[in-house]
């Protein structure tokens, strides 16, 4: 180690991976819907996709996990976005695609995509 | 990139508990599920609830599992890390409410502790220097080598208030600085103090196995400070899994070239060496430590010259506890003040306890100095099983003392264990509860000392000796009242005659206990009684005839012989061949044996 550079490099290549392991309640929750209906409707990707983008854009304060199902199977692969102190927001049939949409619209940027939500489908 | 890190504790405490057979269960499953890509196993240090192991925590949800079985794994694998359904059933009932699982700091164990030395147990591979300097490792050693003289370096330690977290409590700073003077022209010695020897203590080995790059960054940075190019940590070969992290965090730290020459480009060179000990708790002594670095047996030597003038092989040494070493690289990332926000007025900062004997929670626990003795044993300890009632705690091992029931709302410092007969030690803290007698534990711990005074000084060699048979003959109902003066008299003796810490502190135990419990030592020498029921020679086993039904399940049990009676008649023990093994008690249905 010949400079504070460099050390420097390593930890911030490091941070994404370790800062997974940190609880603070004021990250923005993603949340991929993996059971049996999200997987079989792709959600696997959908997941992937997201996690990769999340850290390959050292976007720290976002965690992406994953949950069971919520019912609502005919509109999965599913995708919730929880930010503190907001209401949360529901995408409905996600592609690997339309994630990295909502990834540059909504969590960079703090725009909805209506498109893509529950709320545009009419139920 | 993975998706989601399952932690799981490869520490002393987990390890015996099987997680070495569980963490290679879910490689396997998560393999078989196609997830290696996605879920990263991490296999980290001590996460502290050693009562609940193994230990398993899933992140981003830092879902803790607890008591984790090889046969729970496919399913934690299937439903949790593929489908995201925690699987409520294994994890830790701590964290389970009806709003859902609740965040770990929340619960009874964690929410009151702070954890800085710890800072890292639990949470990264202790395998890889590149966790670590992910959560900032090094950046101090940087900071130190880069932007700071080493004058400097020593005022922040002396101003965070840093006392020695090995037992005694000298201002860390303070030690750096009486070894500082001419630097450059002499050669001088770092030492690290990893020869940890309290019964019931593991405080410095979960840091050693969880995280030892931080005592390795401590130790170039101490190096700095006081103009020194080598390093030695004295560990105890009894602690295999520490030794073997800590030579691959050595290899890795030269491999970066944070340990070597020129670090940082700054022009200072340090390394540093492993030194196995043998297991002799003297050598935990600094001087006794050093001359057994030097290749000599363990024996401690007059001070002074104190190391920080004439220390290994007669050259200016500074010696440190792991502990100690752990809350350096944060003091300097995050400045003395902060760290002395923490804590008491003379003591600053936390400190990392043991927590052993009649609790629930047995385990590693951090709390900030002046947290009172109630606070962990009934909040984060979980309070005493069984619902017996709580006795004495004993700090600090053989060198400390008991601290009784009225004491248990003194705010917990240096000073005030001092104070009330005890001492801080290095920080094992033994609950003991109704069922402890307080000669015995006393005999206990001299047995140890006697076991372990190497023999140099008189006072230590024959005081313990002459003070374990005064014990002995108390225990055996056998003493008079003008031995408890006598012993009290000895205590006095060895304490202040004594070579080393060891002998000075070795009458503590007793001293503790005369001053608390002298009712119970007069019990047994007087009524010839042990009220809790411990000390063999004082007790009677006895068959209540109007209670037994003659079922004749003692007698088969008797490993002596020494029930007799015909079936469906009351039976009858001899105490001349009972041996109060206790083995007909437990098998007794109808309680009709008792011991008095």
């Amino acid at each position: 180690m010949k400079s504070l550079e460099e050390l420097k490099a390593i930890r911030e290549r490091m941070q994404g991976q370790v800062g997974l392991r940190s609880e603070d309640s004021n990250n923005t929750r993603v949340v991929v819907g993996m059971a049996t209906c999200g997987i079989a409707s792709g959600a696997r990707p959908v997941l992937t996709t997201l996690v990769d983008e999340v850290q390959k854009r050292k976007l720290n304060n976002i965690s992406v996990t994953q949950t069971g199902c919520i019912g609502l199977c005919q509109y999965e692969p599913i995708v919730e976005v929880m930010e503190p102190g907001k209401d949360k927001v529901t995408y409905i049939k996600m592609t690997p695609e339309k994630a990295i949409e909502v990834l540059e619209q909504h969590l960079i940027r703090g725009q909805i995509v209506e498109k893509y939500t529950l709320n545009a489908e009419n139920l | 990139m993975f998706r989601s890190h399952v932690l799981i504790c490869g520490g002393t405490g987990c390890t015996s508990s099987g997680s070495q057979q569980v963490a290679a269960k879910l490689e396997e499953e998560i393999k078989r599920q196609g997830l290696e890509k996605e879920v990263a196993v991490v296999k980290t240090g001590c996460h502290g609830l050693c009562a609940l192991g193994p230990i398993m925590i899933v992140y981003p949800e830092a879902v803790l599992y607890s008591m984790v079985k090889a046969e729970d794994i496919p399913e934690i694998v299937e439903e949790h890390l593929l489908k995201g359904r925690v699987v409520t059933r294994l994890v830790y009932q701590e964290t389970v409410s009806a709003e859902g699982i609740k965040s770990l700091n929340d619960t009874d164990f964690y929410k009151k502790q702070h954890r800085i030395a710890l800072r890292n147990c639990g949470v990264i591979n202790p395998e890889n220097i590149e966790e670590y300097i992910g959560t900032g490792g090094y950046e101090a050693l940087g900071k130190v080598l880069t932007e700071m003289t080493p004058d400097e370096v020593i005022q922040v330690i002396l101003d965070s208030g840093l006392r020695g977290r090995g037992g005694a409590g000298f201002p860390t700073g303070l030690k750096w600085r009486f070894a500082s003077g001419n630097r450059g022209n002499v050669q001088k010695y770092v030492c690290c103090n990893a020869d940890e020897g309290d019964p019931g203590a593991f405080m410095d080995r979960s840091v050693l196995e969880g995280d030892p790059h931080v005592v390795l960054e401590a130790m170039a940075i101490a190096g700095y400070a006081i103009g020194a190019s080598q390093g030695y940590i004295y560990v105890r070969a009894e602690y295999p899994i520490a030794v073997e992290r800590l030579k691959i965090a050595i290899a890795q730290a030269r491999e970066y070239g944070l340990l070597g020459k020129d670090i940082f480009g700054s022009g200072f060179d340090f390394d540093i060496d492993l030194r196995l000990g043998a297991g002799a708790f003297v050598c935990g002594e600094e001087t006794a430590l050093m001359t057994s670095i030097e290749g000599n047996r363990g024996e401690p030597r007059p001070r002074p010259p104190f190391p920080a003038v004439k220390g290994l092989f007669e050259k200016p040494t500074i010696l440190n506890n792991v502990e100690t070493y752990a809350n350096i690289p944060q003091i300097i990332l995050n400045g003395p003040e902060w760290f002395a926000s923490m804590g008491t007025e003379k003591s600053k900062g936390t400190k990392v306890f043991a927590l052993g004997g009649k609790i629930h929670n047995t385990g590693l626990v951090e709390i900030p100095m002046g947290t009172t003795l109630r606070t962990i044993i009934e909040e984060i300890g979980g309070g005493i099983p069984n619902g017996k009632k709580f006795k004495a705690a004993q700090t600090g091992g053989p060198s400390g003392g008991c601290i009784p029931a009225e004491q248990m709302d003194v705010p917990i410092d240096y000073d005030n264990l001092i104070a009330i007969g005890s001492m801080m030690g290095s920080g094992g803290l033994i609950v003991m509860d109704e069922d402890t007698c307080m000669v015995d534990i006393a005999k206990f711990f001299l047995e140890f000392t006697v076991d372990e005074s190497c023999g140099k000084c008189t006072p230590c060699r024959i005081g313990t000796k002459r003070l374990y048979e005064m014990l002995d003959k108390i225990s055996k109902g056998k003493g008079t009242l003008e031995d408890l003066d006598k012993m009290e008299e000895l205590c006095y003796h060895i304490k202040e005659n004594s070579l080393c810490g060891l002998g000075q502190s070795a009458p503590n135990p007793v001293l503790s206990t005369l001053r608390f419990f002298r009712d119970e030592y007069v019990a047994h020498v007087v009524e010839k009684r042990c009220p809790a029921g411990v000390c063999k020679d004082l007790l009677t086993y006895q068959i209540l005839a109007d209670k037994c039904r003659g079922c004749t399940l003692c007698a088969k049990t008797c490993p002596a012989d020494a029930i007799t009676g015909k079936v469906k008649e009351p039976h009858v023990i001899d105490p001349a061949k009972c041996l109060k093994c206790g083995a007909c008690i437990e098998k007794c249905r109808f309680g009709a044996i008792v011991k008095r």
